[in-house]
């Protein structure tokens, strides 16, 4: 990538972003062509045809065609458009067409979070690990309003709608962590509702699917509260270091714990095992003051155990950060 | 100098003269001191969302408040100003006047269509006190239809600003076929006037779309109604056909006139026949036409069929091209011209410096794969404001400082209005510019905090927005304050030396019935070659 590309566009991970990137080139320098045309004759004209003071009013020119330069007002645009049209047609089949041996991963926008499903079972929730070098389709759709699927550095975007599926698919040259947004408004948390894409060696990735899977019955329940943590995505807006993040920081909770919470209505309850559990069940009933309501529920998503075991972690950070 | 001539603006007097009056020039007045009001408004809210972004986090409001204040920015700048200002106001204001005639065609239905404004108005003002909506002005289902802001006033207010839309198209329609004076022929007529033909032509047969779409809408919400949320069986896309078919065709609502109005400024300010008449004039028509095939590029990335989507990019690149011939008709008008740097002029050349950006980036989000990377980016939001602020705007304050002196009989400081002019071009392109990068980089839009990478670019963005406030704030104080006592013109004054009717048969400002007599037409709307006409500036 040389350094305006740098400059302008995220990085080039996907097989067909170079190629985007290049049409954009094309209309880029063909509108500065343009552009430059338009301002230089403008000024020009403009400067050069002033009127001075002490000019005499007089008739003017009654110059109003000139046949030769107006079918160049048609054709140049004309052929620059004919080839913008055909580029940006080429690159769209590209950009549809999905190579037979493709990974599926079905992805699931919902307000105000993204699901992954992937082919041999395991869920991820803000968290699309995928390997390098190997199609991916991603077939989308959405539990409620209209979310847009967007990662900048595949160049690549579609609508998730409630009533149908979308297709897209890209192939990932590089590996690394990539942002994804959510780019079609969809209420309160829509700025908040972003994930991150992890290219991964098909290797690391055959070994990240086989644990995904695996049983997470045997591990004591602070362990498993721990990875849940991360898998869960609880991550992206709960710290474990006492600073706020878009909710409140689990540390902050684990030091009141026993002690009484104040909600933006007014409100207050006492922080222990039953809070929590509504909290992360029907965040919405009941909002810290001084933060947002907009986290979504986890209704459907945790399994019983799964609840214990993050209220065990949440409870052991306090025990921790004595010692 | 005749003291006690007689003019619209003080004859007759009293309130109640003002509010039933049929008069096409007060009910301008009424629409342009209305549409002001909302522009300020709107202009506040645009300021409040600058403000918030330019730092990452919730500095100053919260994503809600944020979600209320870009929503409420977009719907009254689209419905509220841009889309009743120019026709509502200049066109009501001039057409007559440029045709020879005493009043538009049916001046009753011209002060309901008024009315009608102020009722959708009152309407957007209850949604505002009410606690907002926070849709965005697209009210894209199945949001709009769960959302629990107050969606039904806002899009109510909309269903009945199209009827005051629609009427306003079929007055000027009528106006522009039947009261030209004898010799007045198609080819003959204002440019403005052909813009707002093409303008009125779009707006009677898209407008009804938008109408019947806004009461399905408020059908869905009231009864339940399965149209097009899918929960009741309904299709969201649907929705989005429904609204874009009117919208797409909308921008041309607001752009045409502007079109008309620097077509008026620059052969006037060059005193130079303006270069391809018929050219100017039937682009018009035909981006009109061509303007209600392409609504499907709003939809790129909505999974329409390969083949809509190919159509639809196909059929966007003939929009630009006669919009292309009619920017350099506009500056080859120049050539052999004498041109003077006015601030109706001014705002001229600005408009055709941001409106090509605006244009040219346009072909950028024509072209699909490169769409489905820009779309609801940054991107998209500088494209549209360049054709939207820097086009239609920017015209429509050219055409304010052009047709002030007759419309008002008093003469602002030119000076200050021709800085103004230039913080306002700085001002927009260092508030907007910078969205084209953020877009690329991939920055979303409508989103209240966002991703530190992309600070510094809305940071810049932010100040010169402040810029941008302040220049066309001053720029129409700077008007208002020309309304002093003591202040008025020669009614005899035609400041830039204009040919077209409104500034060779009437005072400035016009006789309440516009002409003493029917005037009588002596030269076409541009003959500079032919005919001089001596700029006359008096107090």
């Amino acid at each position: 990538m040389d350094r305006l590309t740098e400059y302008l566009f995220p990085k080039q991970v996907s097989t067909f972003a170079a190629d985007i990137d290049n049409l954009f080139y094309f209309i880029f320098y063909s509108s500065i062509v343009l552009f430059a045309i338009v301002v230089f004759g403008m000024l020009y004209l403009a400067i050069k045809y002033r009127f001075k003071k002490g000019d005499d009013i007089r008739l003017t020119s009654s110059k109003d065609h000139n046949n030769i330069l107006e079918s160049l007002f048609f054709i140049v645009p004309l052929i620059l458009v004919s080839i913008t049209f055909v580029w940006g047609i080429r690159s769209y089949l590209k950009m549809i067409i999905v190579p037979d041996d493709a990974i599926e991963i079905k992805v699931t926008g919902q307000s105000w979070f993204w699901t992954f499903d992937y082919p041999d079972g395991g869920t991820t929730l803000n968290e699309f690990v995928v390997p390098s070098n190997q199609p991916i389709k991603i077939i989308l759709s959405s539990k409620d309003v209209l979310h847009s699927f967007f990662i900048p550095v595949m160049r690549s975007k579609m609508d998730c709608l409630p009533n149908r599926y979308n297709i897209m698919w890209f192939e990932a040259q590089q590996e690394g962590v990539y942002d994804i947004f959510c780019a079609e408004y969809c209420g309160t948390g829509h700025s908040q509702m972003g994930a991150k894409v992890v290219v991964m060696k098909p290797a690391q990735y055959e070994a990240w699917v086989a644990e995904l899977g695996s049983d997470d019955e045997n591990i004591p329940l602070d362990e498993l509260g721990a990875k849940l943590y991360t898998k869960k995505a609880c991550n992206t807006c709960h710290t474990l270091d006492g600073s706020a993040l878009v909710g409140p920081s689990y540390l902050q909770t684990s030091q009141m714990w026993g002690q009484e919470r104040v909600f933006d209505d007014g409100s207050s309850t006492v922080i222990d095992d039953n809070y929590i559990r509504s909290s992360i069940l029907e965040p919405q009933t009941q909002i810290v003051a001084g933060y947002q309501g907009v986290m979504p529920t986890y209704q459907g998503l945790l399994n019983d155990r799964e609840l214990d075991a993050l209220i065990a972690f949440l409870k052991s950070l306090e025990k921790d950060s004595q010692i | 100098m005749i003291e006690n001539q007689k003019n619209y603006l003080t004859y007759p007097k009293g309130i109640m003269s003002w509010l039933l009056t049929l008069d096409h020039k007060r009910i301008g007045l009424m629409y342009l001191f209305g549409g002001l009001a909302f522009f300020f408004l709107g202009g506040l809210l645009a300021l409040g969302m600058r403000l918030e972004l330019a730092a990452p986090g919730n500095d100053f409001m919260s994503n809600d408040t944020y979600n209320n204040v870009y929503t409420l920015h977009g719907a009254i700048m689209v419905f509220l100003f841009i889309i009743p200002a120019i026709p509502g106001a200049l066109g009501n204001i001039l057409l007559p006047l440029m045709l020879g005639a005493k009043d538009v065609a049916f001046p009753r239905l011209n002060l309901a269509s008024f009315y009608l404004y102020t009722l959708g108005a009152l309407f957007t003002i209850y949604t505002i006190i009410a606690g907002g909506v926070d849709t965005g002005w697209t009210f894209y289902t199945p949001y709009s239809t769960t959302s629990t802001s107050n969606v039904i006033p806002m899009t109510m207010g909309i269903f009945i600003i199209g009827f005051s839309s629609i009427l306003t198209g079929l007055n000027f329609i009528a106006t522009i076929h039947k009261m030209r004076i004898p010799g007045l022929t198609w080819y003959k007529l204002p440019l403005f006037v052909w813009a707002l033909y093409g303008t009125s032509l779009v707006q009677i047969t898209a407008t009804p779309v938008i109408a019947i779409t806004m009461v399905l809408l408020i059908l869905e919400r009231l009864l339940g109604i399965g149209i097009f949320d899918p929960a009741l069986g309904g299709d969201p896309v649907l929705y989005q056909h429904f609204f874009w078919f009117y919208s797409h065709p909308a921008v041309y609502i607001m752009i045409l006139p502007a079109f008309g109005i620097v077509s008026e400024i620059i052969p006037v300010h060059s005193r130079k026949k303006i270069w391809g008449y018929k050219f100017i004039a039937f682009s018009t028509l035909s981006i009109a036409f061509i303007g209600f095939l392409v609504w499907g590029h709003h939809m790129f990335t909505s999974g329409q069929s390969v083949f809509s989507q190919i159509v639809f990019s196909f059929i966007t690149y003939f929009v630009g091209i006669p919009t292309g011939v009619k920017i350099f008709s506009w500056i080859l008008t120049m050539y052999r011209g004498q041109v003077s740097f006015t601030p109706p002029m001014l705002y001229a050349l600005s408009f055709l410096f941001l409106f090509t950006i605006g244009g040219l980036t346009g072909i950028f989000l024509g072209a699909v794969a490169l769409d489905i990377h820009l779309h609801d980016t940054y991107f998209v939001v500088a494209h549209f404001h360049y054709v939207m602020q820097g086009g239609t705007i920017v015209a429509f304050l050219g055409g304010l400082h052009h047709w002030w002196p007759k419309s008002m009989g008093t003469m602002y400081n030119q000076t200050v209005a021709n800085i103004c002019c230039l913080g306002v071009f700085l001002g927009f392109n260092g508030t907007f510019f910078p969205q084209f990068l953020l877009g690329l980089r991939g920055m979303p839009r409508r989103y209240a905090t966002y991703d530190p990478q992309y600070a510094d670019l809305h940071n810049y963005s932010s100040f010169w927005s402040a810029i941008l406030g302040l220049s066309i704030f001053i720029a129409i104080m700077n008007l208002l304050w020309s309304l002093r006592k003591n202040n008025k013109l020669d009614p005899g004054t035609n400041p830039w030396g204009a040919m077209t009717l409104e500034w060779t048969h009437t005072t400035s400002p016009p006789h309440p019935h516009n002409f003493e007599e029917e005037p009588v037409l002596e030269h076409g709307p541009y003959d500079y070659d032919k005919v001089i006409v001596e700029p006359t500036f008096k107090k």
